[in-house]
């Protein structure tokens, strides 16, 4: 790999968007494209293919082998809420290697028994948020159960293109909430984005559980080509 | 600690920087039961430090042996490891996969 070309890799994935290497295996000749870049590249059908996947791998081309090695930025998790279920979910997401950081102004909730090995900011969301960057590739759960929190929390995902936005609660508590966010001035395209109830249908009952239906949730979102994306939600 | 591909990268950015010579190998393909995942890598430096992995500890040696040639030569290599040979004491991976792994020049 020429020094040029690692550099760039760096500068690419400290600006977290995602970027492929292409390497000829049987020459070592190499070129690194860009995620804005895919669109124009003459391969661009495999390469959006495993950028989707966030998986590396071998294809054939006019005869040549090429190894696609797809760098996609570590997915982070922002939870919303220090509340029993994250404290499932924080250690869950972790093994999964996202970057969790959990956000809760209430200092009783947010303590560092609770949340031991998790970033954890007692401010609340106009503070906390801004800092931490949200971006498409962070998956962003609302949990608290109190809108005060919640509900400024939600507004500030949605302009920042998370793959993934959950909120607690059941279609009836999800109602009166789509009512008051609409009143403070989010469109029905950005409702419509909130998974809520929360978690894939598992039946799960406890917080551990619960954790796992969020997770499920949020890896299927990741994952899945769009059209079974919607079948799974 | 576990070493991500990121830490790994840079390490190699800045071991090149001080002088080093370096080598970048990486897991290009698996069959069977693999430990590490194509795109998977390790860094080596000229002097035998590395960082990453690209099985669960079978092949290291042997990579980071075949990378300080490839330093020095600057030509790339790929390598096969398939399951351990015991009467030749090779190395090789226990889990039964096989995997194929790129060993470049960084620079």
């Amino acid at each position: 790999m020429k020094l040029e070309t690692l550099k760039e890799l760096n500068a690419e994935r400290a600006a977290r968007r995602p970027v492929i290497i292409i390497t000829d295996t049987s020459n070592g000749e190499q070129r690194l494209v860009k995620a804005k870049d895919i669109a124009a590249d003459p391969l661009r059908a495999e390469l959006s293919k495993q950028l989707r996947m966030g998986k590396s791998g071998n294809v054939e081309v006019a005869g040549k082998k090429l190894f696609l090695n797809v760098y996609a930025p570590t997915a982070k998790l922002v939870i919303v809420g220090a509340v029993h279920i994250s404290q499932a979910l924080a250690p869950l997401a972790r093994s999964l290697d996202y970057d969790v950081t959990v956000v809760d102004p209430r200092t009783a909730f947010a303590s560092p028994e609770r949340f031991p090995d998790v970033p954890l900011v007692a401010e609340w969301p106009d503070v906390a948020l801004p800092p931490l960057n949200i971006d498409p590739y962070t998956a962003f759960v609302a949990v608290t159960h109190d809108p005060k929190i919640d509900d400024p929390a939600l507004m500030h995902a949605f302009d920042r293109g998370c793959f993934y936005i959950g909120a607690l609660g059941s279609r009836k508590t999800h109602a009166k909430r789509a009512e008051r966010l609409r009143a403070q001035g989010a469109k029905d395209s950005d409702i419509a984005r909130i998974h809520a109830p929360i978690g894939l249908d598992i039946g799960a009952v406890s917080p551990a559980e619960i954790a796992v239906a969020i997770m499920a949730e949020i890896t299927a979102q990741l994952r899945l080509p769009p059209k079974e994306k919607e079948e799974a939600a | 600690m576990l070493n991500r591909d990121e830490d790994i990268l840079q390490a190699a950015e800045a071991w090149q920087k001080q002088g080093h010579g370096v080598a970048l190998a990486t897991v290009v393909d698996t069959w069977g039961s693999a430990p590490r995942p194509a795109g998977s890598s390790l860094v080596i430096n000229d002097e035998g430090t590395f960082l990453g992995s690209v099985s669960g500890g079978c092949v290291e040696g042997a990579v980071v042996t075949e990378a300080l040639d490839v330093i020095s030569s600057g030509q790339p290599k790929m390598l096969e490891f398939g399951v351990a040979d015991e009467t030749a004491w090779n190395v090789g991976l226990s889990c039964g996969g096989t995997i194929r792994v790129f060993v470049e020049k960084v620079g």
